[in-house]
């Protein structure tokens, strides 16, 4: 449903179906609405057959990738011998993204639910929640219901009566955005600061701890008890056409907007019918861009999204990404000079520094479009910012210099004069105050 | 952080003593390594005095089993834990883009205006409120969501500043 606003008939409700229900925080309450018996299910298949069940419906990583899960899964190595890990990587931080603090805040067995069949999948007696340290609420919320969960006997040595192990372990973060990149968590787990690593080795062959362990997104493990509940088939029928994009997704809507919230569509959904569902930009105003999937992505322009297909390969077919559906929707009042300005200022304040290219052009590219936002802009800095986006993709170890050079590339590409004002404006008084 | 600029406290007391002991012990027991609790065991020291001293990094240090630097050098990685004391109630205001777009910078003016916090990251006179940014809180729709401790306020305008500090004396 489109919390905080009523569901609109054209949602098709899976994930948030309770959200806004506080009856269904507790355990009691998550029973009584068909809950654990997914868990339950799984419990009595073998591992393999799960992976292949979640691999049969086409759920793909919600997180961002997008990569195919029950395939993620797949890769676990089988009777090795040693521990396994499942880490679900609840550090939401991608600016317009904001899908998985409501699972957590008003379905948090939802997700307990899917960390148990995703560990008993791959083998994994223990699975630590990685929350962002600014989630309180989500925190106190998880805390309550993992203490249910073991009351319940739904988790521990004998979880669910079936004779397996499954430990669940909510681990604070402690503000850093870069620990949402699933290494930098790992690292973060151990107890180190949080630098992304270098793959290989992928961590379903080394990663918590050394050992095999899979990072999924809260939304990627929540989707899984209805898939076992309903079938493959069934989340393979939620499509509008494309196969490779199936099932549901939370589309977190912000910025310039009637009616932000979060908003479940099938994948596939053209953006102009979400367009509707949440009221499209102020009234008296028209819609300018949009970055369609969470910051890290290419800005595209009003024509080019009202065109979009919203799924997977719907939104790279328009020049930019799905990402974590998280959509920043700017009005025709947007400076975007300043907005491209203020997402480089985040990622200059969030790259971990390990690597040059974004350490130094993360900054670099911030401070050059303040100097241009504060009139002192000259002709070769459009050239200089495009040349030091070209260094800082593709060349480090994690994307997070990727995607501070997304916003400069596509928002210089597509609204060139904008940038030019300021230049031609140059060594006038300041224009804005930055 | 130099000793003069933050003497040491007079006689530091543990913070890993009696019931935080325990809860700690029971931590060791979650994860395969010690060194993994060095994150909620900052927190639980911050949580206990309010800011991280020199004396609670070597406490944590020692409790398991690390080096001082090793544990600052985590420590500095994270916006989260103070180094130094801050006032009684620590706000932090997002102001990254979908919030910008909403106007959280407005929101922000408000209340460094409110609070008599001079500037960014400095505590007010009378020890009440220190104010800083922060990078995406992780609530875009609900803009402008603050901190404020552990109270997670969203969807704050600057008409509703005064009334919500009222409730932080």
């Amino acid at each position: 449903m489109g919390f905080p606003h009523p569901s609109d008939p054209r949602e098709t409700v899976v994930l948030s179906q309770y959200f806004g229900d506080p009856g269904a925080r507790t355990y009691q309450g998550w029973v009584e609405r068909g809950g654990y018996q997914a868990l339950k299910k799984a419990l009595g298949m073998g591992p393999e057959e799960v992976i292949n069940e979640v691999k049969a419906s086409g759920l793909r990583g919600r997180g961002g990738a997008g990569f195919p899960t029950g395939l993620k899964w797949s890769f676990m190595p089988k009777g090795d011998g040693r521990p396994h890990y499942l880490v679900c990587n609840a550090d939401e931080s991608e600016p317009g993204t904001f899908k998985d603090r409501e699972i957590m805040r008003w379905t948090p067995h939802a997700l307990i639910e899917g960390c148990a069949c995703g560990a008993y999948a791959i083998g994994a007696e223990t699975c630590y929640i990685y929350i962002r340290g600014e989630f309180t609420e989500p925190w106190t919320i998880m805390s309550l219901a993992v203490k249910e969960a073991y009351a319940n006997g739904v988790l521990g040595a004998d979880a669910m009566g079936s004779g397996k192990r499954i430990d669940i372990v909510l681990h604070r973060g402690a503000g850093a955005y870069i620990c949402g990149e699933e290494t930098a968590m790992l690292n973060s787990l151990e107890g180190r600061r949080g630098n992304p690593r270098v793959k290989p080795p992928f961590p379903a062959v080394a990663g918590a701890f050394a050992q095999p362990t899979t990072v999924n997104n809260v939304e990627t493990l929540a989707a899984v008890p209805h898939i076992l509940n309903r079938g493959a088939a069934w989340y393979q029928s939620l499509c509008r056409g494309n196969p490779k994009s199936t099932g549901t997704k939370l589309f977190s809507v912000c910025g310039h907007v009637q009616r932000p919230g979060n908003y479940e569509i099938t994948l596939g959904t053209p953006f102009s019918e979400l367009y509707d569902m949440f009221g499209g930009v102020p009234e008296g105003r028209t819609l300018k861009a949009v970055i369609p999937g969470g910051s890290s992505v290419p800005i595209l322009t009003a024509d080019e999204m009202m065109n979009t297909v919203l799924d997977y390969e719907g939104v790279i077919a328009s020049g930019s990404m799905l990402g974590s559906a998280g959509m920043i929707v700017m009005d025709n009042t947007t400076d975007i000079v300043y907005q491209v300005m203020r997402l480089t200022k985040f990622y200059a304040h969030e790259s971990c520094a390990q690597c040059t290219q974004c350490r130094e052009g993360t900054g670099w590219t911030s401070r050059i479009l303040q100097r241009m936002l504060s009139g002192q802009g000259s002709e070769a800095d459009l050239d200089l910012l495009l040349d030091l986006a070209d260094n800082m993709t593709g060349t480090t170890i994690c994307v997070l210099s990727d995607s501070c050079a997304a916003p400069v590339v596509s928002g210089i590409k597509k609204f060139r004069s904008e940038f030019e004002a300021y230049i031609t404006r140059a060594r006038q008084p300041a224009l804005i105050a930055v | 952080m130099t000793a003069a600029a933050h003497p040491p406290e007079e006689a530091y007391q543990p913070v890993f003593v009696g019931e935080r002991r325990a809860e700690l012990d029971d931590l060791f027991t979650k994860y395969p390594t010690k060194q993994a609790c060095l994150l909620p065991a900052l927190w639980m020291v911050q949580d206990a005095r309010g800011w991280i001293s020199p004396e609670g990094i070597n406490e944590v240090a020692q409790v398991l089993e690390l080096t001082p630097a090793y544990v600052r050098g985590v420590i500095t990685f994270y916006t989260m834990y103070h180094t130094h004391p801050v006032g009684r109630y620590f706000i932090q205001v997002c102001t990254t883009s979908p919030c910008g777009l909403c106007g959280a910078e407005e929101t922000l003016a408000a209340i460094l205006r409110e609070t008599g916090c001079l500037e960014l990251g400095a505590t007010s006179p009378d020890g009440r409120f220190t104010v800083v940014e922060a990078e995406c809180l992780g609530a875009c729709g609900f803009a402008t969501p603050i901190l404020v401790n552990n109270d997670f306020i969203e969807s704050v305008t600057p008409d509703r500043v005064a009334d919500i500090l009222r409730g932080y004396v």
